[in-house]
């Protein structure tokens, strides 16, 4: 019945046994409620670091497929599927998971069984968003994540939770109702929900229709994604959100959440609505730099911390949506890699935020001032994680924002100028606030006796800062996994450039946009410039 | 005479039920009854559907689409009884009576099912509707309850003088009150009286399944009833008049050609009436009431699709049925479920009925709490639950017959529906319960209700991961007996 590999089925459903089995304890051992909670999200881990062993480098198209037949009518498939982009977003939320759970190990006193179900329910959620090949699955594990991020947000959260919470479902509720019209109007006019499939007919030739439709159908998706990315001027959930929301529903949704966005662009936007996404380009790429302006800006003059970071994600995601926009291989790349490291710096900066809220149960930065003299290893940290955020050389942002200006600026100058003044703002809001907190004098009595890290987060920041630093360095370790992937969809999104390519080069052309491409990557590197540029070949490293 | 057998034998255990009353004192007899009656109903309609036909010359049509509503309507009432009777002990109420009409509105909910002649959808019509008004009233020493009854007697009777004002118009037109015979009349005869009959007609069908504008009863109908009484008003007759009007909707030319804008129009007040007047509510009766108006609404969308494709040929509008039968079945699940609930956490003469009550009732009973939440969730059209099958099917329908404006609307409302849902969901998870109620201990939830709740979970969970049995068996081609 289930063909195919089975790693990705217990990729997906792993920790909803886990939280299946954590419902089954007693609510009141919460010792072992999280124990078991943590072996479960390492486990996943373990399991999800099989991929990079499974998964081929330079192969494109989507590999440990799994097919099952589901529903007769309309013909819905349990198919799902990895390529390069998704097996690191899946490495990242499995990589978060646990890291959230140890992050609230001592935070969640009350409800503590609900809490850890919610999160390992949710990660169910994530994970099969990102390996769903399958149109209608994907809207499913889309909608499905909601619940547990509206339930860790209100149950556990500051003061607002209640209202942060049901903004957060509605506000994504509304794009994802109009994205499952879309769905549905694309079955229409394919015959299928498998994204493989109609793939296929795209490169076959089968036109969507007039392009007021496919730019109907672009927005449908598309405004779905910009809400969850967000993408300015759908952002304002995302403050209230990250400043109500517990530490750990910070990480996850910063960390994970967000990426959704993003790689619903990459996945679908671009692939299966070429010619509108062209057309909406300079529009997405002018949304995409106010919002890196803007989200700078107002970071700059936050008075409270956590919401100075939700800002920041607005920013950084800002410059992976243009760098998706720029339809360059290049800025593709960037915007992947970005993706990741965004997630794992913005993820540790917000547990950073949290452990200041542990100790003094608030985000105001005129509460702190001065704190490296109590807290020097956690000052480190800080400091260690904003220069990663703020894209400094050798730490993993400095890769993405780098590749995506590169790529943007060999396609339009003048977006990439603008785009860097972002990178200046964020030295400016992160160095300020670091130094408005860390430096100085200590001007709350309360400060002096701050306690310095605990053993445990010292583990959770170590872990992020190594993989900080080795994501900053040995960067071609991931892009070499992303490359066939982002050149797939560049293909998809300039067909016509791939079909030029392969001309001179005196084969015949074949069906270049398709995942499944029989034509290898040597081929194709031997023409002209829409070759596969991959990031070894620039000499970057 | 095996074509009609539910019915009669839910009128023969009505009329027996009511024959043993002064000679029977033990309720948990006639419990017994009751639940024999209804299952062995429901177990008939295999029969009629082996047996499938026109009976009684014509008056009724035993098919696979009475076959499904019989099922329902059968289902709907041996939920009901399991429910109604720890409420039924609790305020003190005769049993035999309210079981004897059960029996009579499940029957008469059935003849509205297979009617095949409009002069026996009236009388379907009356038997569920009169033994519903009498039910509505059960509570005889409340107010509120005698006021509904009232209510529903008045505004019931006038609609159901339009339905049969708008067949003496449509016999005056086609010269028959058939439906098959009306589905070979030319479409070209119809002229304006037909138009002027079916659209009384509608009004007087769009009163019972609560279509604005004429939805008002609704709310206060559904408040004032005894709980049990309104989980049945809002699963049962709702179904079967929708039957009714799939039927005459769908099947005979005339109403076919002409309607597609009425229902249109319907379809986006009944939506917006619903869920508007939903988001101020702060007694969950209500509340559910008018998510009952917008519900209907949402199957009036896909009405507005079947009689878009239907202009096509009748064979055409097969997926817009699948969704309006398969929406219904969703519906009446996860009503009866979250309307059970309220029905035991009410407490006696009904007094917790406030949204407040339900405050932090995830921790006070997690139980109740989550299915409460699952039927809800359902409501909204989460991933995972029949409803969000039902609403699927509905966009479907709708974007196949490029209604892409009506699918839109719907979506708006979906989300506006997902508000105040949600505010029930918060206010049980995320707020604290009052001192007082955190003092009391938890309600009792007797075994026949926690069946009724396993039940509809399950049935919930079930067909939103896994509908196919129930969609195989609503696409099959011979669906309406032609």
């Amino acid at each position: 019945m289930l063909h195919g590999g089975h790693l990705l089925s217990v990729l997906i459903f792993f920790p909803a046994v886990g939280a299946l089995a954590l419902m089954m304890l007693r609510g009141d051992d919460h010792k072992f409620i999280r124990s078991i909670a943590m072996a479960v999200s390492v486990a996943e881990f373990i399991f999800s670091l099989w991929l990079l062993h499974d998964v081929q480098i330079g192969a494109s198209g989507y590999q440990l497929e799994e097919f099952a037949k589901w529903i007769p009518a309309p013909p819905i498939h349990y198919h799902l599927g990895v390529d390069g982009i998704s097996m690191f977003l899946v490495l990242l939320t499995t990589f978060l998971t646990p890291i959230s759970v140890l992050a609230s190990w001592s935070s969640i006193q009350k409800r503590v069984k609900e809490f850890f179900v919610m999160l390992l329910m949710l990660e169910v959620g994530v994970v099969g968003v990102f390996l769903s090949l399958d149109m209608f699955l994907f809207f499913l594990f889309w909608e499905l994540m909601l619940i547990p991020m509206a339930f860790l947000i209100g149950i556990w959260g500051h003061e607002r939770r209640v209202y942060a919470a049901v903004k957060f479902v509605l506000y994504t509720m509304a794009g994802s109702i109009l994205m499952l019209v879309g769905i549905i109007w694309l079955y229409n006019t394919t015959g299928t929900f498998d994204l493989a499939t109609i793939q296929q007919q795209l490169a076959d030739g089968l036109l969507l229709g007039q392009p007021r439709t496919e730019m109907l159908l672009f927005l449908a998706f598309f405004v779905a994604f910009a809400i969850k990315v967000p993408l300015f001027p759908l952002h304002t959930w995302l403050p209230d959100a990250h400043v109500e929301a517990p530490t750990a529903g910070s990480v996850m949704l910063a960390g994970v959440l967000l990426k959704l966005g993003t790689y619903g662009m990459m996945r679908f936007c671009l692939p299966l609505f070429p010619e509108a996404a062209h057309r909406a380009a300079r529009w997405v790429a002018l949304l995409a730099i106010i919002g890196i302006i803007y989200g700078a800006l107002v970071s700059l003059v936050q008075p409270n911390l956590k919401k100075l970071v939700a800002y920041s994600s607005v920013s950084h995601l800002g410059f992976v949506v243009l760098g998706i926009f720029a339809f360059h291989n290049i800025s593709m790349q960037g915007a992947v890699y970005q993706m990741l490291a965004h997630g794992i710096s913005t993820g540790a900066l917000f547990l950073l935020v949290g452990m200041l809220y542990d100790r003094r149960h608030t985000f105001e930065i005129s509460e702190f001032g001065g704190l490296s003299t109590p807290m020097p290893k956690l000052a480190a940290f800080f400091l260690f994680v904003a220069l990663s955020s703020l894209g400094l050389p050798m730490l993993n942002g400095f890769v993405g924002e780098f590749l995506i200006l590169l790529g943007t600026y060999q396609r339009h100058w003048g977006w990439a100028a603008w785009a860097a003044l972002g990178v200046i703002l964020s030295a400016c809001y992160l160095l300020w606030s670091y130094q408005r907190v860390f430096f100085g004098e200590i001007t709350v009595e309360k400060n002096k006796t701050l306690p310095d890290a605990s053993v445990r987060e010292k583990w959770i920041l170590a872990t992020m800062a190594v993989v900080t630093l080795w994501m900053g360095i040995n960067s071609p370790f991931i892009t070499k996994r992303t490359a066939a992937a982002t050149q797939t969809v560049m293909d998809q999104v300039e067909p016509q450039r791939a079909y030029e390519a392969a001309a001179p080069a005196g084969e015949k052309p074949r069906a270049k946009g398709v995942p499944v491409s029989t034509i290898s990557q040597q081929k194709i590197s031997s023409s002209s410039a829409a070759a596969p540029v991959s990031v070894e070949r620039l000499g970057i490293h | 005479m095996q074509r009609a057998l539910p019915e009669l034998i839910w009128s023969g255990f009505g009329v027996l039920v009511m024959l043993l009353q002064p000679f029977v004192r033990s309720r948990q007899f006639f419990t017994f009854i009751a639940l024999l009656g209804s299952l062995a109903g429901t177990a008939a309609a295999f029969t009629a559907l082996v047996h499938s036909g026109p009976g009684f010359s014509g008056l009724i049509q035993s098919d696979a689409f009475s076959f499904f509503f019989r099922l329902l309507v059968g289902t709907v009432s041996f939920l009901v009884v399991l429910a109604a009777g720890p409420y039924l002990d609790r305020e003190k109420l005769p049993v035999a009576e309210f079981y004897a009409l059960l029996f009579f509105a499940t029957a008469g909910m059935g003849v509205l099912a297979s009617a095949q002649e409009l002069l026996t959808g009236f009388i379907g019509l009356e038997m569920s509707s009169i033994s519903s008004y009498v039910l509505a009233g059960y509570r005889r020493d409340s107010l509120k309850s005698s006021e509904s009854a009232m209510k529903y007697f008045l505004l019931g009777s006038f609609a159901t003088a339009f339905f049969l004002y708008g067949i003496a118009l449509v016999y005056g037109a086609t010269g028959t009150t058939q439906l098959s015979k009306m589905a070979e009349a030319d479409a070209a005869a119809s002229g304006t009286l037909l138009k002027l009959g079916l659209g009384m007609i509608l009004i007087g069908l769009g009163f019972k399944v609560a279509a604005a504008p004429f939805q008002v009863w609704t709310p206060d109908v559904y408040e004032g009833a005894p709980t049990p009484v309104t989980a049945l008003f809002s699963a049962g007759p709702k179904a079967a008049a929708f039957a009714l009007l799939l039927r005459i909707f769908a099947t005979v030319p005339a109403a076919t050609q002409y309607w597609f804008w009425a229902f249109w129009v319907l379809a986006v007040l009944t939506m917006f009436a619903g869920n508007l007047g939903a988001l101020v509510q702060t007694n969950i009766k209500r509340l559910l009431a008018y998510s009952s108006i917008a519900h209907a609404g949402y199957i009036l969308v896909a009405f507005a699709a079947v009689t878009s494709m239907a202009q096509g040929g009748a064979g055409e509008a097969a997926p817009a049925y699948a969704a309006v039968l398969f929406y219904l079945l969703s519906y009446a699940l996860v009503k009866l479920g979250a309307f059970t609930i309220v029905s035991q956490l009410g407490g006696i003469g009904e007094k917790n009925l406030s949204l407040d009550d339900y405050a932090g009732l995830s921790q006070r009973q997690p139980f109740v709490a989550a299915m409460l939440s699952v039927y809800l969730l359902s409501l909204l059209g989460l991933p995972v639950t029949a409803g969000f099958f039902g609403k699927f099917y509905i966009f479907k329908a709708a974007v196949n017959s490029h209604l892409i404006s009506l699918a839109v609307l719907m979506a708006i409302n979906s989300v506006i529906g997902a508000y105040y849902y949600l505010r029930v969901i918060v206010v049980m998870y995320m707020r604290e319960p009052s001192a007082e109620a955190a003092a009391l201990p938890p309600v009792a939830f007797p075994l026949g209700v926690n069946a009724v709740l396993l039940l509809t979970f399950v049935g919930t969970i079930l067909f939103g991961v896994y509908p196919n049995p129930v969609i195989n068996f609503i696409l099959r081609p011979n669906l309406l007996g032609h």
